[in-house]
């Protein structure tokens, strides 16, 4: 019964409608069961539907549901196209995310809004369906807006404290300028080339549009807009941080694994655009390298644990774009999907610790916990490993891919590959930086930390342990997507291998010396003034926050305040004001003295009898 | 039969038109004003007689009768007025009644 | 008949509304309701034989025999554009009369038949297809809102009605003097005297004067539309009226404007409407980025919602001013669904002014709490108004930029900033209203959650917004035939458009 694609999304549709209708008047278990079981049947619909493509039986699964919007030569149709790209994408959405809300049945149990956490959710996985869906860009763009709103709503959760709200207002305002960008560009190919449809336009692009046209780079610029604003990309990336403040499923659900990984996924879809354009897929990489740099760096330096994970997502998303980039799609969908699994592994590990340790943020107020918590240990080991490229883990396998092609790319591929290897090395330092501080050492905290665990809790942890650690090793099926574009077996020197398999170690070595063995000191390092001044540059991300605040949100708000009044509207204030001038005017030549009245009446005709005779 | 010049008689209006007028907008007694606007009345009608009778019609005649109704209707609302004013006010100077002062 | 029905139904619902109130003061509004229902059923039969239009130039015409000796007849016409509009009228109605339920408490007689005046005026505007006759609905849609607005209003109720007088009847004026020039000049190439539409599309004026013509139509559309700089009125109107009357201002009477320059002004005057395009699309964008930055800067959450009306309605002004169907066709989807979201904000509103007594957003905070069915559907509203697809706005602002995009890329670019800066506004209201922590002062702590009634009313609303997102085709079907036929309307329009 599961062979139609439109079933998938609407299983957590219903389950969305359902929790909504009921206005949270059901009972928990039966929240959790609608919840999370929706998305398990969407999950099981999923494989049933991928199957086929799996096994190489078909290549792509076609389904209109109905014509959306048809005006004049303007046709979207809600359709919907599944290719090997989109198998990755529904498998890891249905898949992950059924382990999330597995997860979060009993993450949220304590909480008074467990109906609106599901609904919300529900909604969130339907709409990110859509998303990877869509066979044509209108409908992609109401899946991207769809998660928007719930990543908003989601973000800001906890609604009391205005903190949550202005988090959420500022991931939805950031990620919608992307959007807009977005949403230009959808404009721009509709009236170029005549269709959103997806295939089609990308094969009327091809046709239509030369290599390095104007179109075309204008064309893929706006939509690499839209995927820099979902994906945290510089300079968008500002957002993603402070996103943190939703509950931890949801950073694990939506700002890991799934939604802010859509933008490398809208890259991917559209790549015979990029590949038409490879002054801006250039960019791509710069951005995806700018971005990995800066962010790991920001990375060393926080202290709340979901900002670090926050920053190493945004880091990892920033080598999905380098390998986009180059040109490595499926590297990078493999990454994304690697990437999946031991990211929401490290953000539930996460939310496990802050919930045991009664919603404690700050890694140095916690140490020495791995005796109390074997399960996050575990998860966090193992997590951690797999963020490194440990070896045989499943980060190595999808990371080395990217930074292999980027290798292998004309001109720029060397210094493109040297800044993933320093990232990588800056990976190992500060993924191991939170396991040593948080786990080993002294307990810094006097918390009393009791595991918060339960088969909701840890099943989805051992899952995803058991994906991070072998996932690796799962094929990608994408062949047929990217067939034309991508280069097969890569030759590189042992050297160059070998450095890519030492560089993270020696991250991971570094960072067990300063917070392991404390054989280095932290301290001294610090000493200086430079070093002090760095850190602060970076722990504040780069100053981006506080540049846009200057430079844009301040002035904005200080400009509708200063015009609260509305200047146009003076222009009718002053007919006013003329009006009653005119008024006090003439009310003084009404003076009560009658001689006076007869003598302007006299006054009047004599002049009238003088003005007509002269005329 | 010698008839008065036509000129004459208009001359005439116009001097008792403008006498009138002047004893309006000089005096301050409002029954002598009124009385100044019964001469401006009458004068009016003189000059719509000697017209009528240059050009030999009634309609001259006519709108005299019409101004005489008019001046006797208006010195009797005009005299009842007066009568009203001064006994609220205790004055007939009109400089001083200006309560209609907008 | 069908609509002389309509017209007359309401028009005498509304004068019995008023002498029922004599027997007991809850008749009116049922009388008020049963007569707007009742107009639903005519209007669903004329739904139903939308496709009429495709032979003529209207689903159904009434025309009678007026003032024979200038030209004037009584003449009433609907086709797909207007028959949208009287539905929405309708609809709106309704609304307007549940949100006035509970809220109008005396002269209850006279308020629904201003009401029910004012619907009247405005069916009669959408479907007055005598120049003469549409001049006179104009004229009677603003009297009984005059009335709403200086009776039922709020502290400053007599300014906000006198300016929105002022400003509608001045401009209706310039409307007035321009259609008299035109029918002067249809007498002079025609040699009879006509007010008829069809007619008055064959004249041809030309040169400066026709640019001045256009100019007197254009400006009374824009001050009802409205469009910067002639929106002053409506914050105003907005902030003072009661809470149906905001509900028909925003909903409907502002649709009037969009109508008129859909309908009129660009069929009549082509040349000139081609060469005031750059004019046209600069003030819309205007409209769009300026509104709503006023609209932040704002405390009073009624007059926010209607600088951000004002931000919406720019919208409409760009799609028409694409000179394709895409344009214009998003431009009616605006209109609808705007009507619908502007409406249930206003309502929201309304009511919170209602249970707070207040309408300063500073009063208010974390109301979520204190009624999460409200936060709700105020969240949907807000979600809707800043574009979010899969509802009835995001179709209408996405065809209009797609319209425009191809005509001026610039403009359809600057116009789609203002999404993100909806998106700004939208949400710090919900912040500051339904989120954050709670306001301690002591109104808000008996605060109630919506009602059955007003559940209903929200329900409806959410229905039709889902409805026009996910299927516009429902609308967009019956607007499209119309809007074919009007952009062949008259020789020198359609060689306009060919230019393109």
């Amino acid at each position: 019964m599961f062979e139609s694609l439109g079933w998938l999304p609407t299983f957590p549709l219903l389950g969305f409608l359902i929790l909504f209708l009921s206005g949270g008047g059901l009972p928990k278990r039966l929240i959790a069961v609608i919840g999370a079981g929706s998305i398990g049947l969407a999950f099981v619909a999923a494989i049933v539907v991928a199957l086929p493509i799996i096994s190489g039986d078909a290549e792509v699964i076609v389904h209109e549901v109905y014509t959306w919007m048809a005006v004049g030569s303007f046709n979207s149709a809600f359709g919907m196209y599944l290719d090997g790209l989109s198998v990755v994408m529904i498998l890891v959405i249905t898949g992950v995310g059924f382990l999330i809300h597995l997860y979060s049945t009993g993450f949220m149990i304590d909480d008074p809004s467990y109906s609106r956490f599901f609904a919300i959710m529900n909604l969130f996985v339907a709409a990110m369906l859509v998303l990877v869906l869509a066979d044509n860009l209108l409908l992609l763009y109401l899946g991207w807006e769809g998660v928007g709103l719930c990543s908003y709503l989601l973000i800001g959760f906890w609604y009391q404290d205005p903190a949550n709200g202005y988090a959420a207002r500022k991931a939805f305002v950031t990620t919608r300028v992307g959007d807009t960008s977005m949403a230009i560009g959808l404009f721009l190919i509709f009236t170029q080339l005549g269709s959103l449809d997806i295939q089609e336009s990308m094969a009327l692009a091809q046709g239509e549009w030369g290599l390095d046209s104007g179109y075309a780079v204008a064309a893929a610029l706006l939509l690499l807009g839209g995927a820099v604003g979902k994906s945290a990309q510089l300079p968008l990336q500002t957002w993603l941080p402070d996103a943190m403040a939703g509950p931890t499923p949801i950073s694990a659900l939506i700002h890991a694994a799934t939604m802010v990984t859509a933008g490398v996924y809208l890259i991917a879809r559209t790549h015979a655009l990029f590949e038409l354009a490879p002054d801006v897929q250039l960019l791509v990489a710069l951005i995806g390298l700018a971005t990995l740099l800066i962010a790991g760096f920001t990375a060393m330096t926080q202290h709340d644990i979901k900002r670090i994970l926050a920053y190493s997502t945004i880091s990892q998303i920033g080598y999905m774009f380098l390998g986009l980039g180059v040109g490595a799609w499926s590297a990078s969908v493999f990454h994304l999907m690697t990437h999946a699994f031991f990211k929401a592994l490290l953000f539930l590990a996460a939310g496990t610790v802050i919930l045991s340790l009664h919603h404690e943020h700050d890694i140095f107020k916690m140490g020495g916990k791995w005796r109390q918590l074997p399960v996050a240990f575990a998860s966090f080991l193992i997590g951690s490993l797999a963020l490194a490229a440990f070896p045989y883990t499943s980060g190595y396998f999808s990371k080395d891919e990217i930074l292999l092609a980027a290798l292998e790319l004309e001109h720029a591929g060397f210094w493109l590959w040297l800044g993933g290897v320093v990232g990588a090395f800056f990976t190992g330092i500060y993924s191991f930086r939170l396991v040593f501080v948080v786990f080993f050492g002294e307990s810094a905290g006097h918390h009393e930390a009791r595991e918060v665990t339960g088969f909701s809790m840890a099943a989805p942890l051992l899952v995803l342990m058991v994906l991070a650690l072998a996932g690796g090793l799962i094929h990608v099926p994408t062949e047929s997507v990217f067939a034309a574009s991508e280069h097969g077996e890569h030759h590189v020197s042992a050297l160059m291998h070998s450095i890519m398999i030492a560089v993270p170690l020696l991250g991971i070595a570094l960072s067990y010396l300063f917070y392991g063995s404390r054989t280095l000191s932290v301290e001294r390092l610090m000493s200086n003034t430079i070093a002090q001044g760095l850190h602060k540059f970076w722990f504040a991300g780069w100053g981006f926050d506080g540049l846009y605040r200057r430079l844009l949100i301040t002035p904005y708000v200080w400009l509708a305040a200063v015009n609260k009044r509305d200047v146009v509207d003076t222009a009718a204030g002053l007919l006013v004001t003329l009006s009653e001038a005119g008024n006090s005017l003439l009310t003084r030549s009404q003076s009560g003295s009658l001689r006076w009245y007869i003598l302007s009446v006299v006054g009047g005709t004599v002049l009238l009898i003088t003005l007509g005779g002269v005329l | 039969m010698e008839s008065i010049p036509f000129e004459h008689g208009l001359m005439l209006a116009a001097t008792l038109f403008c006498l009138g007028l002047i004893g309006v907008m000089t005096r301050r007694n409002i029954v002598f004003v009124l009385m100044s606007l019964e001469i401006m009345l009458n004068a009016s009608g003189l000059a719509f007689i000697v017209s009528g009778s240059r050009w030999g019609g009634a309609d001259g005649q006519v709108m005299f009768l019409m101004i005489l109704t008019l001046a006797a209707a208006e010195v009797a609302v005009g005299l009842g007025l007066i009568i009203q004013l001064y006994k609220r006010f205790k004055t007939i100077d009109i400089d001083v009644l200006s309560a209609l002062k907008g | 008949m069908t609509l002389l029905w309509i017209l007359l139904l309401l028009f005498f619902g509304g004068v019995f509304a008023w002498l029922s109130e004599m027997l007991d003061s809850r008749l009116p509004r049922w009388i008020a309701l049963l007569s707007v229902v009742a107009t639903l059923i005519p209007l669903m039969q004329l739904y139903g034989s939308f496709e009429a239009q495709r032979d003529s130039l209207w689903i159904i015409e009434f025309s009678r025999s007026w003032i024979p000796s200038l030209g004037i007849n009584f003449l009433l016409a609907v086709d797909g554009l207007s028959l949208l509009l009287v539905g929405l009228t309708s609809f709106l109605g309704i609304i307007a009369i549940g949100a006035a339920w509970v809220e109008i408490r005396d002269r209850v007689g006279f308020f629904y038949f201003n009401l029910l005046w004012t619907l009247a005026g405005v069916v009669g505007v959408f479907t007055a297809i005598d120049l003469f006759l549409f001049f006179f609905f104009w004229e009677v849609m603003l009297i009984p809102m005059y009335f709403i607005i200086a009776i039922w209003g709020h502290e400053n109720k007599r300014y906000a009605a006198t300016k929105f007088f002022l400003f509608t009847q001045f401009t209706g004026m310039l409307l007035l003097v321009s259609l008299l020039c035109l029918v002067y000049f249809f007498t002079i190439q025609h040699g009879y005297l006509s007010f008829a539409y069809e007619d008055l599309l064959r004249v041809e004026v030309g040169g400066k004067l026709e640019m001045w013509l256009m100019l007197g139509f254009f400006i009374a559309f824009a001050t009802k539309l409205p469009s910067v700089p002639f929106h002053s009125w409506l914050p105003d109107a907005h902030s003072q009226a009661p809470t149906a009357g905001s509900v028909l201002l925003a909903g409907v009477l502002l649709k009037t404007g969009a109508y008129g320059l859909i309908r009129f002004t660009l069929p009549f005057f082509p040349e000139s409407s081609m060469k005031f395009t750059p004019v046209a699309l600069t003030l819309s964008v205007i409209s769009i980025l300026y509104c709503a930055k006023v609209a932040l800067g704002q405390s009073d959450i009624k007059r926010l919602i209607a600088y951000t009306s004002v931000s919406h309605m720019g919208f409409v002004l760009l799609g028409i001013y694409a000179w394709n169907l895409i344009g214009l066709q998003g431009a009616v989807m605006t209109m609808l669904a705007h009507g619908l979201s502007a409406a249930a904000l206003f309502s929201l509103a309304g009511g919170l002014q209602g249970r707070l007594h207040t309408r300063e957003l500073g009063r208010m905070g974390g109301l979520w709490a204190l009624a999460p069915r409200m936060a709700v559907v105020a969240l949907f509203f807000s979600v809707a108004a800043l574009g979010m697809p899969g509802l009835g706005n995001f179709v209408g602002e996405f065809l209009s930029l797609l319209g425009v995009f191809s005509v001026s890329i610039w403009a359809a670019a600057l116009a789609a900033l203002g999404m993100i800066v909806a998106s700004v506004y939208s949400l710090w209201v919900m912040q500051a209203v339904f989120q954050g922590a709670r306001n301690t002062e002591e109104a808000q702590a008996s605060l109630s959650d919506l009602d059955a009634r007003e559940l209903s009313l929200y329900g409806l609303m959410m229905v039709g917004l889902v409805l026009m997102g996910l299927f516009p085709n429902v609308f967009l079907d019956v607007s499209a035939i119309a809007l074919e036929h009007l952009s062949s309307a008259s020789d020198a329009f359609v060689a306009v458009r060919e230019r393109l």
